[in-house]
């Protein structure tokens, strides 16, 4: 029917209605709320803090119970409600090294200075479906041991890298630089070449599934980058901002956020000694996988900086920039779905009288061996 | 655009500003949109927020008639030419719900348009905006993918590789083969994509007397017609650009020079042809004009099956 | 081989004390020589000799650590190929000069047919009629050997060296007073070689063009080139007129390069 390709306020209000319904599902079980969503399913708060480019857990803990658990949509729900609030500025840089840290590892050294803490990992757990959690009981407390004395964690827990640049076996962390401004690329369009703090941001919020796969194509070969896990630490640090009319920073709370310091073997060049570089992941949350994937790709994407030759995909700055986020991604992609009749109007008739075109030069050739034939006769 | 650019109070319902955006980001819009009208045809970047619509369904779009629209402005939304497709529906609620402006489906009541793929088929007047969702901005983009190469080619005006397309097509099939979104020359200088109009609509993009913008949110870029700007189609001199044209009138309005849409009406392929301008299709039947299979009882059926009606229930679409 | 060019007319392009270093790596060091238009100067030598640095430096590709290239453009200027903006390097590239790589692919769109191929460099210097453009590149596609029914062929259905000659055509079209060519029978058979060579020399004399080949190949030198210059570790160790050098080669290295190829 003509009129079953358009569709009306109505069509879409029941759409609409329809959805909320099957999102709450069968009545008889009782309806989730996002209390129970932030405490129960965090990671999926934590990666749509992240993807969502906010950092709210109960806001983000909504969107996935509004989303019915698609993250991406819900990451898409979190990113148009911060397009609409105020921005007063930007905290001060927060202090990984001082963080209170509740997971630390690292890969390069067996024992180090402030030891390996596992934290909260799914590592050396074994993949089986535990049916326990599908009935009630309590969990019980996890084990406590006495907190160490001393002057606090940040004293005692110090970064691998720092251990490394003490004998200068590791590129020097960039200087900070309190007069340049950082970059804020929801403010500014991404322009390419992109400095390294765009290229975190868009990173940051790039999609995990993408940075994951990019990440791990370097371990495949396309663009190799020798990488080590120096160090992952996952804790809470303080975020301080500085208001300009106080003229002094206060605190404004503590966030739990994930890093990742990837060290990357670097046999140097004309200007530089073989030493170690950095590449680093930092986001909301305990987000291990999105964290070290990032740093592959932000270490893949510095190959040009270190004097390399961009060949794979993971080093090329446009391509990994242009299609990390995963929200423009979605939308392109979905708006497929959206008519598109009038072009492919255009088309049809193109079709159409490319192929009349092609069956009368059939037919005119075959009518030529016909004469040919009778000519030949 | 006719009403004064000052923040204004946000419709008490939506907790919103005036029509979404925050006036910072407005101005900020605007800006881009003066240098865009400044260079015509030029891509200016501008940082394009995520906006409570996908990227794809015309957040360039949105986001230009949010920076433009004032509280007197009329508002007309169309996708593919007509005002009840499902997206140009929702556009046109956001900005009623947001904004709490008046909104038309007639062409010559609006004093702003939004379109996805089509230009009105009623000429344009001096003082109307037309604002097109733009896609993929770049007219270069799928002969060079690089954003770093395309400046550089834009910047020196080295355009010979869009030709060559142009001559590919013609080696190959005899004729250009672009069908919408053909490329078009401002003022002899840049080329930019007219968005993925039919080229049926091209030449209406020439010295029109209404200025025209075009927002691409996910690829960040806007650009711009000003009013009386020429815009040549692509071509060559031995084979001139060439609308498209139909054999058929209109099936419900007897037009003849109006863009038309396919309509397969029964399983068996019977089509029949109408015009995807549905404005300028029921204006022209409220003249008392008929197409060929179209009688009054059609009309009628098609318009109450629509189903286009408000949440009052007040139809959107005028009985002809 | 060819007959030497009288050293009256000025110079199309010379280079003065070009010096590259890649880091702490040497590339090529104080290389200076001209050349007029109908010359063609051979620049030999083994692979790192620093000979396609030279080439790249040249074609103002790479940027110089030291020296200049000076050229004299159509409307008589002598210009600073380091001082040249993008556009007028671009349209340069477009018009005045060719380059041929050893690499079809790199020299050509693989997907575009041969007429669009050939046809590009009008357009971009604004042809606008297809039919003048195809009849042109028709024209060019006969001159460099290949059937011109085969136009709308990309250049995958070609073999190697209608690929080159392709590619020859391609950078002819637009009447370059330069051609750059890089190894341009590289990887090609003996016959193909020599079929490539003498078209190649026609051209050249037809057009006056001025050529700077680049080749590990004496052969191609002796046939083509008026004048060689032999490279070795980014420095030019001999240079002179092509049968001077060849057949009374001074530097040693030169005579263990003579010496391993078949005397003609």
């Amino acid at each position: 029917m003509y009129v079953s390709v358009k569709g009306g306020e109505a069509a879409i209000r029941r759409a609409h209605r329809l959805l909320a319904d099957r999102r709450r599902g069968a009545r008889d079980v009782a309806e989730i709320v996002p209390d129970q969503i932030r405490e129960q399913l965090s990671l999926a708060v934590d990666r749509v803090m992240n993807e969502g480019a906010l950092h709210d857990r109960d806001l983000a803990a909504l969107a996935v119970k509004q989303a019915r658990g698609d993250l991406i949509e819900a990451a898409f729900l979190v990113r148009a409600y911060r397009t609409t609030l105020p921005r007063f500025g930007a905290s001060r840089p927060i202090d990984t090294g001082a963080m209170a840290v509740e997971r630390r590892i690292s890969a390069t050294y067996k024992d180090l200075p402030g030891g390996q803490i596992l934290g909260p990992t799914f590592d050396y757990t074994h993949r089986l479906i535990d049916f326990a959690l599908a009935s009630e009981g309590e969990t019980p407390a996890p084990e406590r041991l006495d907190a160490p004395s001393g002057d606090g964690p940040a004293a005692e827990i110090p970064r691998v890298t720092e251990l490394l640049a003490m004998e200068g076996l590791i590129e020097a962390e960039p200087e900070s630089d309190d007069e340049t401004a950082v970059g804020d690329l929801t403010r500014a369009p991404l322009r390419i070449p992109a400095g390294r703090d765009l290229r975190l941001q868009q990173l940051a919020r790039g999609d995990e599934g993408f940075l994951l796969a990019l990440g791990y194509s370097t371990q495949r070969g396309y663009g190799s980058t020798h990488p080590f896990a120096g160090e992952i630490r996952i804790g809470a640090v303080e975020v301080d901002f500085e208001a300009p009319e106080l003229g002094f920073a206060v605190p404004l709370g503590a966030i739990t956020v994930s890093e990742c310091q990837m060290i990357n073997q670097f046999a140097g060049s004309s200007k530089v000694a073989p030493t170690f570089t950095r590449g680093y992941g930092l986001a909301f949350g305990q987000v291990e996988r999105k964290v070290m994937a990032m740093a592959l790709v932000d270490r893949a994407l510095r190959t040009e900086e270190l004097g390399g030759a961009v060949t794979a995909p993971a080093q090329d700055q446009e391509f990994v920039l242009s299609h990390a986020d995963n929200v423009q991604a979605t939308g392109f992609v979905e708006h497929l779905k959206l008519p598109h009749y009038v072009d492919f109007q255009a088309e049809l008739a193109l079709v159409r009288a490319m192929r009349a075109e092609h069956e009368a030069r059939i037919e005119a050739e075959f009518l030529d061996e016909d004469g040919l034939e009778e000519a030949a006769e | 655009m006719n009403a004064p650019l000052s923040p204004q109070t946000a419709p008490a319902a939506t907790g919103y500003n005036f029509a979404y955006l925050d006036e910072q980001t407005k101005r900020m819009i605007r800006r881009a949109l003066l240098k865009a009208v400044a260079i015509p045809g030029h891509q200016v970047p501008f940082a394009a927020r995520d906006m409570p619509m996908p990227y794809g369904w015309g957040t360039g779009g949105i986001q230009v008639t949010a920076a433009i629209l004032g509280s007197g402005d009329v508002l007309k939304v169309i996708d593919q030419g007509a005002d009840d497709t499902t997206n140009a529906v929702s556009i046109r609620a956001f900005f009623q719900k947001t904004a709490n402006v008046a909104v038309t489906t007639r062409t010559a009541e609006a004093t702003v348009i939004q379109t996805r793929h089509r230009i009105p088929e009623k000429p344009l007047k001096a003082g109307q905006t037309l604002v097109f969702q733009v896609p993929i901005p770049e007219p270069l983009r799928f002969l060079e993918p690089r954003e770093t190469e395309t400046r550089v080619m834009h910047a020196l005006a080295d355009y010979g590789l869009m030709h060559v397309k142009l001559y590919e097509d013609i080696a190959k099939h005899g004729h250009i083969a672009k069908t919408y979104a053909y490329p078009v020359e401002v003022e002899g200088r840049y080329v930019m994509d007219p968005s993925p109009i039919p080229k049926f609509d091209n030449p209406k993009l020439s010295m029109s007397p209404a200025l025209q913008l075009f927002g691409a949110g996910r690829e960040k870029r806007i650009y711009a017609l000003p009013p009386f700007t020429r815009v040549k189609s692509l071509d060559f001199e031995d084979h001139p650009f060439e609308p498209t044209r139909f054999e058929a009138p209109c099936a419900l309005c007897g037009a003849t020079d109006s863009y038309l849409d396919e309509v397969v009406t029964d399983d068996r392929g019977t089509r029949m042809f109408v015009c995807s301008d549905t404005d300028h299709c029921e204006e022209r039947r409220a003249d008392g004009h008929r197409g060929l299979l179209a009688g009054d009882d059609l009309v009628d059926t098609i318009t109450r099956e629509a189903d286009v009606e408000r949440d009052d229930g007040a139809p959107i679409v005028p009985l002809p | 081989m060819p007959m030497p060019i009288p050293i009256s007319t000025p110079p199309l392009l010379e280079a003065r004390g070009l010096t590259k270093f890649y880091g702490d790596r040497l590339g090529c060091r104080d290389v200076s020589f001209d050349i007029r238009e109908g010359e063609v100067l051979a620049i030999v030598g083994e692979s790192g000799s620093g000979k396609s640095t030279l080439l790249s430096l040249l074609s103002g590709q790479l940027p110089a650590s030291a020296g200049e290239v000076l050229y004299r453009t159509r409307a008589g200027e002598i210009r600073d190929l380091a001082a040249l903006s993008e556009a007028e390097r671009r349209f340069l590239f477009r018009t005045d000069w060719g380059f041929v790589h050893q690499d079809a692919a790199r020299g050509l769109r693989m997907g575009v047919s041969a007429g669009g191929n050939v046809g590009e460099r009008l357009m971009a210097v604004g042809a606008r009629s297809y039919g003048a453009i195809r009849a042109k590149a028709e024209d060019w596609l006969d001159r460099v050997e290949i059937d011109p029914t085969r136009i709308d062929e990309p250049p995958t259905a070609y073999s190697g060296g209608m690929r080159q000659r392709l590619q020859i055509a391609r950078n002819l079209v637009t009447a370059p007073r330069l051609v750059f060519m890089d190894e341009p029978t590289g990887g090609l058979d003996v016959s193909v070689q020599a079929r490539l060579l003498d078209l190649v020399r026609r051209l050249v004399a037809d057009m006056g063009l001025a050529v700077i080949v680049v080749t590990h190949d004496l052969a191609v030198a002796r046939l083509l080139s008026h004048r060689i210059m032999v490279m070795k570790q980014g420095r030019v160790i001999e240079e002179g007129l092509t049968d001077r050098v060849l057949d009374d080669p001074r530097a040693a290295y030169t005579q263990l390069l003579v010496s391993s190829i078949l005397q003609p």
